[in-house]
């Protein structure tokens, strides 16, 4: 091995190449290693875990390709989904971007073509690493195109291993994104070398990278309005050429044609507001070619000042009067709520609590900029600057697209991935710009040392030089040193890369990993476990209810129907579900078996310390729920404004059915040593009702660290219905809402007082003989038989808000149970 | 080993007619019936009620309740398909019965008569609490009636009431009007307020009440008027059925044979209606009338005769099902007019009244609404007296295929003509513009 290099020198040699077919070779090289990099550094999860698909939406994926591999392109194109959004369906063939699916498909049928007995799985796990190497490839032309090629070397290899890009494209994630960002980024390529240019030829190509980008993600909406704000700045400044006017015109006719031919856009793209300013800019563009018409055929300038005037007034006017006419009579659908959340980062949280839900559609924390860009987050001003220095058509464009990608990222940590290759160019000019200054500083110097000590003569120019003389020293020394911290940054960036891919973005987020008490490494497959055992133990037509994150993966690994899913494309349904779940059983039943529901399935992680689990999500299901339902109030669920679920929390925290579920039986396990039996390890808190009983459901399977919990709704009672009461769980020492804790104090009223009464009430159905009346018995003693049971309903009335008790038949009960006689009359109303 | 060979054979042999005559979907009429008496005695003195149903060919098998080796099933398999507890003051079961297993042994689809009377133990209470009836708290409680009492020899205390109060369905008391009186002398119960399965069917007249009659009344009765139920029965979601009542004696040979004046009547009956009602009763509760089955339910296409796996919108479909109803020895075509079908996503799309074919075969077509989705068939025929029908058949509905829709629509005409001569023009105009210098 180690002769390697001295033989390959020698192998140079032999073959006498001339600098620049050395130069080339290396070039090639390069990108031969940089494309393999790329691959393999997304293997880890591969190796790590298994071959397999990743968290939530790539198991629709993965399940939409293999119908594809199955039924044929017609079937899938007409795909009609009863196993989702039970009772409604989902045509899915007409919902989604088909581009993944048909290009995993494709690589499929070539290596079966080619013999090579593949799974489809294995495909649709490697898709993304595999594109995530043709982007270093486009990458690097990218990087020739608008700077040279040691620019577009770089842009490849910081691409090739920037976490930003990685997060969303490591073996096994097969999403949408995994193939966008190719397009994305060929579009762009293609469309800044057609207006470099001003080919036909690039022009089209660049409509077809945009309408493969339309077929694989809704992110071409970036595109199609990145594209003219683009050609709006450079009409501003002047830049209008005969170049410009082919690339867009055919990019954008051919593109919108091309994108009208995928069902899910069909006709948005001239209708929806999001795509009026790709509409807009080929107007203008149009008005400014006449314009260019005029002024070469008028010679008077004067003349033409006033022409233009007119027309730019008229032009504008005209476009202003029809988008206002088609938004008025509703042909032109205004924007979404996903494109008003871009704009204005604070309108979901306000408005669409279901995207705001979501937490790759949260605001970006700068420490994530800081985790996915490292140093490119420096480096990225300086390109900008290096791009400002030298403008053209080219940098122009890319400046644009690091700017608004920047300001998108912000606005949403899943648009990191659209700024990485932008701030990957931009980064790759800094770098290469600074690297080739810095060499031929390097290696001038040398020269200009070599010519100062053979003419070394006097006069002024002599002592200039000799002054250049004394500074050499340290402008070498420093180019040294700043070169040498380069390759240090660079490094790095490098080492970074790699510890962030293996250690946060290769899992799979569907079998969780910890390490044990001693370092071992604990596996958590309980989601495959439940799913499998959804697969193997419920009717073919069972309908599971969960929240809707858990859908794709219900319906892909357990074949079973899901009533909601990770498609949010129904507000109302996901609210019902979200009201199920906040509401107490006996509601809550009502709902359960309008919907047809058999099984509840719920994702607890209080025995792991599992912290993305159903009890941290469930405030969403609050909001999202009440957001439609406005029976669910969040405040209900709140202590003071603080989400608790021990003995503090609110009662209706406690009694809902969410709580149930999770909690069911818990209160019995111990989790940690020397803490509580019901010790949450997730919240790190003991649980405030451990007598969780349950009437219309029953437990059908937990999985082996109780992750997921899966519910079997029982049939109505055969015999009659059993009207028992919600009970109410309260506590010694809870704080009510006016303000005072529960003491005892006998003799008079003080309906604050009887709180240890309220537990009672709770029970009474349950359980009376075991029920420790005492001290509520001796709390009411001193008041009269009638009192008693105005007091003990008042305290009901005004203690517990919203609870759902037969008060007077418990009341009458409790009060029997002290030895009082109650007034049969006596109704506690409600 | 050869013993338990002969043995075993011997139980099969001695088994196998019981297995067979058992009660299924297929002969839903009980065969075997346990009796659970507190005295042997019972046994002769309500010989006439026990004979009736062992004419009608009834396997009667009498136990005392505190038989240590009474069991309702072994095995997992139950021995009986009907049970009778004429035994209102056991304390205890003997051998494996107790509440709960009597309760799963309906809840299997098993009928259940009980009868209690003055003074019935917690025990007995408590299987009717389970199946929606509170008898009087009051042990020594009795339902009285000054007005609507039986006219006997002694003046007595008004507890033998002769009621009339009949439920008014035929497939419960029978088609032939039950025209005496019924003799009733015992505790009275209320129906839980909640559970709509129980009914009423010979309830108290508005003037009785239910007090001790040998104490005087201090405090208003509890139970008083219509309110008191004297006979009722539940037939439970799976279908099976209860009959309830508080009165031991009014199935006895006595209060069959005796005759019946109501007061303030001045017709004398010779024999009480109470052979006939509770006959009749029996009948029901045996599940020689009233049974209902469906089978065959098919729905196609009007012009296909297979089922598909999904329907279009807008497709033309029939829809049919067979409806049987039990006469006590075979299926016999069951015959009206009311029963509907839905077709049901969250809410009936459509809702149809199936016709019949005076044969059993109702069938109704219909069109699938514009609406895609998962929807069902559903069936729900609840008729007073008849097991509850429940039939739901899911179907997805599935939008037009890509394919479906037409190819040419007239009012399109002027923008292909438009497309098309655009196309041409466009064709023209290179031309000219490229080759006329």
């Amino acid at each position: 091995m180690a002769t390697m290099p001295a033989s390959a020198s020698d192998l140079l040699k032999s073959f006498k190449l001339k600098t620049k077919q050395q130069e080339l070779l290396i070039r090639v090289s390069i990108l031969c290693l940089v494309y393999i990099l790329a691959f393999i550094t997304r293997l880890f999860s591969v190796l790590r875990y298994e071959s397999m698909i990743h968290e939530f939406d790539p198991y629709f994926n993965y399940r939409t390709t293999l119908y594809l591999t199955e039924n044929g392109f017609y079937d899938f194109w007409n795909w009609f989904d009863y196993e989702s959004w039970y009772p409604l369906g989902r045509i899915v063939g007409g919902t989604l971007y088909p581009g993944l699916m048909v290009t995993a498909v494709l690589i499929y049928r070539i290596l079966r073509f080619l013999r090579f007995a593949v799974h489809i799985r294995e495909v649709c796990v490697l898709t993304a690493p595999f594109f995530a190497s043709n982007t270093t490839l486009v990458a690097y032309f990218f990087g020739k195109e608008i700077w040279d090629s040691g620019a577009g070397l770089v842009a490849a290899i910081l691409i090739a291993i920037c976490p930003g890009y990685i997060s969303r494209s490591v073996a096994g994630s097969y999403d949408n994104e995994g193939v966008a960002i190719f397009a994305l980024l060929f579009t762009f390529y293609v469309f800044v070398k057609a207006v470099n240019t001003g080919s036909l030829a690039w022009s089209l190509a660049s409509a077809f990278g945009y309408f493969y980008m339309v077929s694989a993600w809704g992110g071409y909406v970036f595109i199609i309005n990145l594209i003219p704000l683009y050609v709006l700045v450079l009409l501003i400044t002047g830049r209008y050429s005969m170049r410009l006017y082919v690339a867009y015109n055919c990019m954008y006719i051919l593109g919108m044609l091309l994108a009208m031919q995928i069902r899910f856009v069909g006709f948005q793209h001239v209708q929806s507001g999001e795509h009026m300013a790709v509409m807009g800019v080929f107007f203008l563009m149009q008005v400014f070619y006449f314009l260019d018409w005029v002024k070469h055929m008028l010679s008077d300038t004067k003349l033409f000042q006033a022409f233009l005037r007119i027309t730019v007034t008229c032009a504008v006017a005209v476009g202003g009067i029809a988008l206002g006419l088609g938004m008025v009579s509703g042909y032109i659908s205004p924007w979404t709520g996903r494109f008003y959340s871009l704009l204005d980062p604070t309108y979901a949280k306000d408005h669409i609590p279901i995207i705001a839900s979501v937490s790759e559609h949260q605001p970006t924390a700068w420490s994530s900029f800081m985790f996915d860009f490292h140093i490119l987050l420096f480096l990225f001003p300086a390109g900008l600057y290096f791009c400002f220095k030298r403008l053209s058509d080219a940098t122009i464009f890319i400046v644009m697209y690091g700017l608004t990608s920047m300001y998108f990222a912000g606005v949403m940590v899943r648009l990191i991935l659209v700024a990485t290759p932008a701030v990957c160019l931009i980064s790759a000019i800094a770098v290469s710009a600074t690297v080739k200054n810095l060499t031929v500083l390097l290696r001038s110097k040398n020269k200009v040392v070599q010519t100062g000590s053979t003419k070394g003569s006097g006069g002024s120019k002599s002592s200039s030089k000799a002054l250049l003389d004394q500074s050499q020293p340290f402008q070498k020394n420093g180019a040294i040193a700043l070169l040498f911290g380069a390759f240090y940054l660079l490094s790095r960036y490098a080492t970074h890369c790699t510890w962030v891919t293996s250690e946060a973005y290769s899992s799979p987020s569907i079998v969780l990993a910890a390490r044990g008490a001693h370092g071992n490494r604990v596996i958590f497959d309980d989601y495959r476990e439940a799913y499998f055992w959804l697969r193997q133990n419920t009717p073919q037509d069972a309908k599971v209810m969960s929240w809707w994150d858990y859908g794709y993966q219900i319906t892909a690994m357990g074949n079973r129907t899901v009533i909601v899913d990770n498609n949010t494309w129904n507000n109302t349904h996901i609210a019902t579900v979200g009201r199920a779940m906040s509401s107490y059983e006996d509601e809550a039943i009502e709902i359960i078996r309008s919907l047809d529901v058999d099984y509840v399935l719920v994702v607890f992680g209080g025995v792991t310390g599992y912290s993305s689990d159903d009890i941290n999500k469930f405030l969403w299901m609050v909001r999202i729920g009440g957001g439609v339902f406005p029976v669910i109030k969040e405040p209900d669920y709140l202590v003071n404004g603080e989400y608790r679920v021990d003995k503090g929390a609110a009662p209706k925290m406690l009694n809902c059915l969410m709580y149930k579920l999770c909690y069911y039986r818990f209160g019995e396990m111990l989790t940690e040593y020397g803490k509580p039996p019901g010790y949450d390890r997730a919240r790190g808190v003991e649980i405030g009702n451990k007598d969780v009983k349950l009437e219309h459901l029953e437990e059908a399977f937990t999985t082996s660290n109780w992750i997921v919990r899966i519910y079997r709704v029982k049939p109505p009672n055969n015999r009659c219905p059993h009207n028992v009461e919600t009970p109410v769980v309260t506590h010694l020492g809870d704080v009510f809402p006016n303000g005072s804790n529960i003491h005892g104090q006998s003799g008079t009223c003080n309906p604050q007082n009887l709180g240890v009464c309220l537990d009672l009430l709770g029970l009474v159905d349950v359980n009376l003989g075991n029920a420790p009346t005492k001290p509520c018995c001796s709390l009411i003693e001193g008041l009269v038989d009638l009192e008693g049971a105005v007091c003990l309903c008042t305290a009901v009335r005004a203690n517990v808000l919203g609870i759902h008790i037969n008060l007077s038949i418990s009341l009458s009960l409790l009060l029997r149970n002290c030895e009082r006689k109650v007034a049969t009359e006596y109704i506690c109303g409600p | 080993m050869g013993k338990f060979w002969v043995i075993f054979v011997a139980s099969i042999s001695i088994l196998l007619p019981f297995l067979c005559n058992s009660f299924s979907p297929e002969t839903p009429t009980d065969r075997r019936v346990l009796v659970l008496l507190d005295d042997f005695a019972v046994k002769s003195s309500h010989s006439s009620y026990f004979n009736s149903l062992k004419l009608r060919g009834f396997d009667l098998d009498f136990k005392l309740a505190d038989d240590p080796k009474i069991a309702l099933q072994r095995y997992g398999q139950y021995l009986y398909d009907a049970l009778i507890l004429f035994c209102p003051s056991v304390e205890r079961f003997g051998g494996s019965v107790d509440v709960a297993a009597i309760i799963n042994f309906v809840d299997s689809g098993h009928d259940l008569i009980i009868a209690a009377d003055v003074n019935a133990s917690d025990l007995i209470r408590e299987v009717a609490t389970e199946c929606g009836v509170d008898f009087d708290e009051d042990p020594s409680a009795m339902v009285i009636d000054h007005t609507g009492y039986a006219v006997s020899e002694t003046e007595g205390d008004h507890t033998l009431i002769a009621s009339d109060d009949f439920i008014k369905s035929d497939v419960i008391i029978g088609s032939k009007k039950i025209e005496v009186p019924v003799l009733f002398q015992g505790i009275g119960h209320s129906l839980n307020p909640v559970n709509s399965l129980v009914l009423k069917v010979l309830s108290a007249s508005p003037s009785a009440y239910s007090a001790n009659p040998l104490s005087k009344l201090s405090t208003p009765a509890s139970l008083t008027g219509s309110a008191i139920s004297l006979v009722s029965v539940v037939q439970a979601r799976n279908n099976a059925r209860i009959l309830i009542t508080g009165s031991l004696s009014m199935f006895s040979n006595r209060f069959f044979r005796s005759g019946v004046q109501k007061s303030g009547s001045s017709t004398k009956y010779e024999k009480s209606g109470n052979e006939q009602f509770l006959t009749e009763l029996s009948k029901w509760i045996f599940h020689e009338r009233g049974h209902l089955k469906a089978v065959n339910v098919k729905h196609h296409k009007v012009v296909e005769t297979d089922e598909p796996a999904l329907y279009r919108i807008n497709d033309e479909l029939e829809y049919s099902v067979e409806i049987y109803e039990w006469s006590g020895t075979s299926w016999e075509p069951y015959i009206t007019d009311d029963v509907q079908v839905q077709f049901y996503m969250m809410s009936p799309y459509i809702l149809k009244t199936l016709s019949n074919d005076k044969k059993g075969l109702y069938s109704a077509s219909f069109k699938v609404p514009d609406v895609y989705g998962v929807f069902q068939f559903k069936v729900e025929y609840q008729k007073l007296g008849y097991t509850s029908l429940s039939l739901s058949k899911q179907i997805p509905v599935r939008p037009y295929r890509h394919n479906e829709y037409e190819r040419f629509i007239p009012t399109a005409y002027p923008y292909y003509g438009a497309a098309f001569s655009t196309m041409a023009g466009f064709f023209i105009f290179s031309f000219v513009h490229l080759y006329n210098k």
